[in-house]
């Protein structure tokens, strides 16, 4: 199990840190779903090891493929429209929703 | 006789007609129409004043108060209720003949005054407003009602002293009478209140309305409270009646158009202050004898004041003002002389309560013959053009039909046998000389006064020097001086009427009697002082006038600028309520209140302007922000 763990992990702090330092909208969606994908890991891994009766953790990944799956779509619909209206997807270039 | 609610229900529906589709309307269409309306108006007082004094008489010789017509309007608790209704006694049905025909005149009249005006058709609706408000306030079944259409004659006053509303002096004088009135109805408000309060109604029925002094029955803390309750009343109807100190508003309500003047401010609102008093009348005379002879007192000095003024005017309008405020402060007297002497027998009517009647008596005639005058000023007026006496003189032979009528009407004021007046003022003296001799004396030293300064306006207008006119003056055309025929003609005859028999103090009838002593001394006063006036006035030359003039300077300026009452409440409502209280409170409200939510204002944007940073629009820093938060938050949990 701890192998499922270190793996998860390891995609949860890439995730994160691609997510905090990538200037490409793009790249910081894929960040995002570098971090979905690896509490789906953990669930499913929690699930096998410690609770093999049970069938929540499987559901759950499950429910997170499909809302990645729909965050994904919209994200990228958002990602589109600011291009274009603002020819660009450079996180520096985005700063119209402040104070 | 259910048909009374249409005296009130005519004008309203014209007033709204009027006022809604007047424009649409001709001049003259408007003005038949509202003449229309007030025909039928006067034709049903008189029927309902004729069904009324027909009718057979109660058990006690009194005339019922009947009320033909009632709606609840506002229900409080089972006793206390606001209702809308119709009261016929002897004292409001004598009212709706007096107002209705008074302002049928001055209707008629104003065809002719007021052709060509601006505004004519709004002048009409003005008009029907307040005839509308002031049948509406007599025949009040409940002081409440009384009360609102007492308010209503206000505003409908206010609307028509300032007719003309491009003139400053009419608009300033429109709001003088309307905040001095409604100052006044503050004390009326609370009187009605407490009246409320402690008796649990407010209907003027169930207090002894027309029926004697049967009904009125109260025990307890009422009965302390009402003398206070009455006397706040009072100062209400001060301020209507225009009794010292409240009397500044009259005078300049002349700015009005005259007939205006004629209708409101001589014959009928101003008198409400009397009929309320007259209304009350019951429960004064049981209860608060004592009040009642404080409103005597206001009114002596009322009268002695107006007329000492009404001397030395030049402003035709203001004399005839000053007259008014006078006459009514007869009336005041009269009613205020009145004593519980002998009350529920037969003798009450001819001693302790003369005076009710005396002053009912002299409300109405005097509402005919000041009408009249004023009506024979707005004629003087509509030829030359001016108020001013200076510019008049001579005109009695331009003028013939308003020469007699004025003529009459002054001779009646003064109390010559056998005018009206002589009859009215003759009882207000025999009540006065039976309350005490020195008011006697005193109402019969103005009552010369009265004849004095009525025959120095007379000979002043008709009489002495021609002044120089830039074209020829002539009579009034026929609108006009009909009802100038017509008030004269009422004037003359309306001393033979048995007034007591329909009007007294306990409603039942009796036949006043003249006091021949009381008439021989008010008669030889009234032929001394139109002597006097004859002798300084007639000619063209005044050298007695001029030197008594010169001789009492101090006097005659005084009396000129109306001994500066107007200039002391200038002084205390500007200096000292504005200035010393009014001024603080506001700088107070300034920068006190104002200054602490401006502060909160203030620092919240401070604060908002130094956080506004955090709000940068990158996305990334968010999410840093927030994932070093979410590891201080875990590891401040781990360490717990």
């Amino acid at each position: 199990m701890e192998y499922y763990l270190i793996v998860s992990t390891v995609m949860l702090i890439a995730g994160i840190y691609g997510f905090l330092v990538r200037k490409n909208l793009l790249a910081m969606l894929i960040s995002i779903e570098l971090v979905l994908n690896a509490t789906d890991i953990n669930f499913a891994a929690f699930n096998r090891f410690l609770y093999p009766d049970h069938l929540e953790g499987h559901f759950f990944t499950l429910f997170g493929i499909a809302i990645a799956a729909a965050e994904t779509a919209v994200a990228i619909a958002i990602i589109i429209n600011i291009y274009r209206n603002m020819r660009s997807i450079e996180t520096k270039d985005i700063e119209d929703m402040k104070h | 006789m259910e048909y009374t609610i249409f005296i009130v229900l005519l004008p309203m529906l014209m007033f709204l007609f009027l006022g809604l589709a007047g424009n649409k309307l001709k001049p003259i269409t408007a003005g038949i129409l509202g003449c229309t309306s007030l025909a039928a108006v006067t034709v049903l007082s008189y029927a309902t004043a004729w069904q009324y004094f027909t009718m057979p008489r109660t058990a006690g010789g009194a005339y019922g108060a009947t009320t033909v017509f009632n709606v609840q309007w506002l229900h409080f608790t089972e006793s206390l209720h606001i209702d809308l209704g119709i009261l016929l006694d002897p004292i409001s049905v004598m009212m709706l003949v007096v107002i209705s025909t008074v302002s049928f005149m001055v209707h008629i009249y104003s065809l002719g005054y007021m052709h060509g005006e601006k505004g004519f058709q709004r002048y009409y609706a003005f008009l029907s407003l307040f005839t509308m408000s002031m049948l509406g306030l007599v025949v009040a079944t409940n002081i409440f009602q009384m009360y609102l259409f007492w308010e209503l004659v206000g505003v409908s006053s206010y609307l028509l002293i300032g007719f003309y509303y491009q003139r400053p002096a009419s608009v300033s004088a429109s709001k003088k009478a309307f905040i001095v009135t409604r100052f006044a109805d503050l004390g009326f408000l609370i009187g009605i209140l407490i009246f409320g309060y402690y008796e649990g109604t407010f209907d003027f029925a169930s207090v002894g309305a027309g029926t004697g002094f049967a009904g009125v029955d109260i025990m307890g803390a009422g009965r302390v409270m009402l003398p206070l309750a009455l006397g706040l009343m009072f100062i209400g109807g001060a301020g209507k009646s225009a009794m010292f100190p409240l009397h500044i508003w009259l005078p300049d309500a002349m700015e009005g158009p005259t007939p205006v003047s004629a209708l409101i401010h001589a014959a009928t609102m101003v008198v409400a202050g009397v009929y309320l008093v007259a209304r009350m009348f019951p429960l004064f005379i049981v209860y608060a004898p004592n009040v009642l002879h404080i409103v005597a007192y206001v009114g002596v000095f009322t009268a002695f004041f107006a007329a000492s003024i009404a001397c030395v005017q030049t402003d035709i309008k203001r004399v005839l003002a000053f007259s008014t405020i006078s006459q009514i402060a007869f009336m005041m007297v009269a009613v205020g002389v009145c004593t519980p002497d002998g009350i529920g027998t037969e003798a009450f009517n001819e001693a302790g309560g003369l005076g009710f009647m005396a002053s009912m008596f002299h409300l109405f005639t005097h509402a005919m013959f000041k009408a009249c005058l004023f009506l024979c000023a707005g004629a003087i007026i509509h030829t030359i053009g001016s108020n001013e006496m200076t510019l008049m003189g001579g005109l009695r032979k331009y003028m013939p039909i308003t020469h007699i009528a004025f003529l009459i009407c002054c001779l009646s004021i003064s109390g010559i046998f056998p005018l009206s007046g002589f009859f009215s003022k003759d009882e207000i003296l025999s009540a006065c000389f039976h309350f005490s001799p020195a008011i006697g004396w005193m109402m019969t030293l103005i009552a010369g006064m009265t004849a004095f300064y009525m025959f120095r306006l007379y000979y002043g207008i008709f009489w002495g020097k021609e002044a120089q006119h830039e074209h020829t003056p002539h009579e009034a055309p026929a609108t006009m001086t009909v009802p100038l025929i017509i008030l004269s003609t009422i004037t003359v005859f309306a001393g033979f009427i048995p007034f007591g028999h329909f009007v007294s103090a306990d409603g039942t009838a009796f036949t006043s009697h003249i006091e021949m002593s009381t008439a021989v001394i008010s008669l030889t006063v009234a032929v001394v002082s139109i002597a006097i006036a004859t002798f300084m006035y007639r000619k063209d030359k005044q050298p007695l006038a001029d030197a008594l003039e010169k001789d009492c300077k101090g006097l005659h300026t005084a009396a000129y600028h109306r001994f500066y009452i107007d200039e002391i409440y200038q002084f205390v409502t500007h200096r000292i309520i504005f200035g010393c209280i009014s001024r603080p409170i506001a700088w107070f409200d300034r920068n006190v209140v104002d200054g602490f939510f401006n502060f909160l204002a203030w620092s919240t944007q401070e604060c908002s302007w130094s956080i506004q940073g955090f709000q940068s629009g990158r996305v990334q820093q968010y999410t840093y922000v927030f994932l070093v938060g979410a590891l201080a938050i875990i590891v401040f949990a781990l360490m717990l």
